[in-house]
């Protein structure tokens, strides 16, 4: 039996008067936490915030898949120092290094204490790394994990990569070819996103959402939208959500076929990669047909959305649909009938179910595992309360798996949309926004095509935001690729890495 | 005197249009229009004309390395015979030194890569060696039964005329071989399923790794080197595979060209309808390349020539 009697229950997008979130003592407020998490809870959040120059209140966000239930509760700490969770609870470890770096407190007994962006802290503290003038250090200058001995090599990959891509640096404890330890360092992209949410929401405030990660415009938008509903207590016309999931769907669809392809590219499968970077436009070009934008920016707004959708409009889609999942079957098909394309993806990068669970991976990664988690499952809210998704699940756990995994999802995705564009309801497509209640609390969750988006609203006094938190999934799925490397080969690192495809920018906000 | 002035003309100005016909078939199969053929030429002037970067950790070693390189492969070009004519430079036992001035520019490509004490480059080069080691058994292998069929010791001889009779007389051996040396070929040269030339992922690479810090006229010269390179293999291969001996001056050439062509074409299509290998089982596929070779040998040990 799972012991939530002391924390504060509530539902996705269920918001609660901040006033109503228990303060325990810590070491109460430890136990239970370590111990809800033992019992199979998730770790949705741990966050911070500055309550007095005193004193600093730490959040627990608990998620329980089963019961689709939230439980939340919090311990204030004086400034200085906290007894740590992280020994008994890896999936703390990120949250207590992030509280760390906003507020210089310190968890005592935290096994790996070291900067996550690099910035200065919220507070003004000090924090522990911090040199004599109290200044960060620079991005990326910290001390690595490192193995010693003869013919143990390090290679030292990025930020500046050869390719494109955002920029990350990876550290790898080698033995010839083989990878002993894979540390990950980000923070080059740290925007100062969720400080620049207080005191909203205002007029920028989406356009943060929309640009937070670049791929997953619509899952944040929709768990920030989410929020800011709840927060008012609005519904949005019903026409909205199903146009919302349709984005949502288009948005998984364009990022996993683009991710096949990507794939299939990495191992130098020429057909799959040329078929899939073309049908990723397609289904880019679908959300630019419903809003003008192919990352559906200016689409998603609180209260509803902008664009709607005329019938011929409807009409044009659902055969578009139609052409693009004839010919992403027949491109991604290719895949698992080829033997030297399965022969890389099959038993690479490999990570255990109870590994998995263990550290709180989300999304596609973690259903690759065999862990049936999915948002729109577990905790629906828009659309998905009315229309369900069955969770694509399958056990391998390795480059396969998570492959295997997103073909599943958009076959789900496709069958989904068109049956929304048959069924789509009447009426508005947006309804009037008030303004926000002063004292609410509240937890949105999204299942974007990464993964859980989790957005923590907190309104203070004047009905502004106060506290904003926002968990891209690459938050708690980085951990799993440095995981997933270990015991593999070095030239399987780019496989392993395009198999998560995680976000930099979600990650350093 | 003309065809030696014939085939030093191919072997400088052709070795880039290879490169430009795998990347139009590669194009053509994934439905693209693709870059021009003639883009290597333009890539390798362009590069040519540039300035360059060099580390202050380099030495003289860095800018040998393509230099010698590419020395080594051209030579190996004037001991190969082209279009069944004997070679500019023959004499019994050249094979030997063609082997070895490959290995020659490798060996100098892969300490120009460790003089940039790039932990990358590092990578780049022990895999180099490790698949060179065993690409050598088939190579030799494969022109061991060569020399039992035509009865020579050079490579104008095993490459000669008597390649169509030795299709007649022995043509298992024949199809061992020639899949043998095609392996060869595309591990020598760095293509699927050995190295991915297009990838820009320096973990995975193999041979592009290897010449990360090498810039301007420095890269220039190493694609030339490498182009040069696939074009002797691929001539080799192609008179393996086309025996052709048409009895009119005029129209050995064309053959020839046609017929590396051909080669070029199929590499494109093998790099169309395949996956890289696993770095591991890279050495399983060259293993199987000795064999190939070895085999074809083996079963020419019991004829009575």
């Amino acid at each position: 039996m799972i012991n939530v009697s002391r924390f504060l229950t509530m539902g996705n997008a269920d918001p609660v008067e901040h006033s109503d979130i228990p303060v325990l003592p810590f070491d109460q407020f430890r136990s239970d936490v370590v111990g809800a998490i033992a019992d199979g809870l998730r770790l949705g959040a741990l966050t911070a915030r500055a309550e007095s120059d005193h004193s600093v209140r730490i959040y627990a966000v608990l998620l329980d898949d089963l019961t689709g239930l939230i439980h939340a509760a919090s311990a204030t700490t004086p400034h200085g120092s906290f007894p740590s969770l992280t020994p008994d609870c890896p999936q703390a470890h990120l949250f207590e290094r992030e509280i760390t770096e906003q507020l210089g407190v310190e968890p005592r007994g935290h096994p790996w204490l070291k900067p996550v962006r690099f910035h200065a802290a919220y507070s003004g503290r000090p924090q522990p790394w911090a040199g004599p003038d109290g200044a960060p250090p620079l991005i990326g200058v910290t001390d690595y994990f490192r193995v010693e001995g003869d013919e143990v090599h390090e290679v030292a990959v990025g930020p500046v990569h050869a390719g494109i891509i955002e920029p990350g640096h990876f550290r790898f404890q080698c033995h010839g070819e083989e990878v002993f330890h894979l540390e990950i360092s980000l923070g080059y992209q740290h925007r100062g996103i969720e400080r620049r949410l207080l005191g909203g929401p205002d007029r920028r405030t989406i356009h943060y959402f929309e640009t937070l990660a670049g791929d997953t415009t619509v899952g944040h938008t929709m768990a920030y939208c989410h929020a800011v509903e709840a927060l008012i207590g609005l519904h949005a016309p019903a026409r909205a959500q199903a146009l919302r999931g349709i984005a949502l769907e288009l948005e998984r669809l364009a990022n996993h076929v683009g991710d096949l392809g990507a794939l299939a590219g990495d191992v130098g499968f020429l057909p799959t990669a040329a078929y899939c970077g073309r049908l990723r436009g397609d289904f880019l070009n679908m959300t630019a047909a419903m809003c003008g934008s192919r990352f559906g920016r200016d689409l998603v707004r609180p209260g509803g959305v902008v664009f709607d959708l005329e019938p011929e409009q409807v009409g044009a889609l659902t055969s578009r649909l139609a052409d693009a999942e004839r010919d992403t079957a027949s491109a991604v098909n290719l895949l698992w009938n080829t033997p030297s394309v399965m022969a890389r993806l099959e038993d690479t990068g490999r990570l255990e179910r109870g590994t998995a669970e263990s550290i709180g991976l989300v999304g596609p990664a973690a259903r690759a595992c065999g862990i049936s988690r999915d948002v729109r499952h577990d905790f629906p809210s828009g659309i998905y309360q009315f229309s369900h998704l069955p969770v694509s699940t399958w056990g391998t756990g390795d480059v396969f798996a998570r492959a295997y995994v997103r073909w599943l999802e958009i076959q789900q995705s496709i069958r989904f949309i068109r049956e929304q564009l048959q069924v789509l309801p009447g009426g508005p497509c947006i309804a009037e926004v008030g303004p926000l209640p002063p004292g609410r609390f509240v937890v949105s969750l999204i299942e974007g095509w990464r993964g859980e988006i989790c957005h923590i609203a907190t309104t203070g006094p004047d009905g502004a935001f106060a506290h904003y938190k926002v968990i891209d999934p690459s938050f708690h799925n980085w951990f799993g690729l440095a995981l997933a490397l270990r015991g593999q080969q070095i030239s399987d690192f780019p496989l392993c890495n395009k198999s998560f495809n995680l976000s930099y920018s979600g990650h350093d906000l | 005197m003309i065809d030696t002035a014939v085939q030093v003309v191919l072997l400088l100005v052709m070795p880039p249009l290879l490169l430009g016909v795998i990347t139009k078939t590669k194009a053509a199969i994934a439905g693209r229009v693709g870059a021009p053929l003639l883009q290597p030429y333009h890539d390798i002037i362009k590069l040519l004309r540039k300035g360059s970067v060099l580390s202050r950790t380099t030495t003289w070693v860095f800018l040998a390395g393509p230099a010698v390189t590419c020395a080594a492969v051209l030579l190996a070009g004037l001991l190969v015979p082209m279009g069944g004519q004997p070679a500019p430079i023959r004499f019994a036992g050249d094979l030997i030194l063609f082997a070895y001035l490959l290995a020659l520019g490798r060996f100098f490509t892969t300490i120009a890569a460790l003089d940039t004490g790039s932990s990358f480059e590092g990578m780049g080069a022990a895999r180099e060696v490790t698949f060179a080691c065993l690409a050598e058994p088939a190579l030799f292998f494969g022109l061991l039964a060569l020399a039992r069929l035509t009865e020579g010791l050079s490579l104008s001889a095993f490459f000669g005329p008597g390649v169509a009779s030795a299709w007649v007389d022995a043509a298992p051996s024949m199809v061992l071989v020639l899949a043998g040396l095609f392996i060869v070929l595309l591990a020598e040269n760095s293509r699927i399923p050995f190295d991915d030339p297009n990838t820009h992922l320096e973990l995975t690479m193999i041979h592009e790794v290897m010449v990360l810090d090498h810039g301007g006229p420095a890269l220039g010269t190493v694609l030339y080197g490498a182009a040069v390179k696939l074009f002797v293999l691929s001539s080799l291969v192609a008179r393996l595979a086309v025996p052709m001996e048409t009895g009119q001056p005029l129209l050995r050439w064309p053959v020839f060209i046609a017929s590396v062509l051909m080669v070029a074409v199929v590499i494109g299509l093998v790099e169309s309808t395949m996956a890289r290998l696993r770095l591991l089982h890279v050495p399983n596929l060259l293993v199987g390349a000795c064999l190939l070779t070895g085999f074809g040998f083996i079963l020419l040990l019991g004829s009575p020539r």
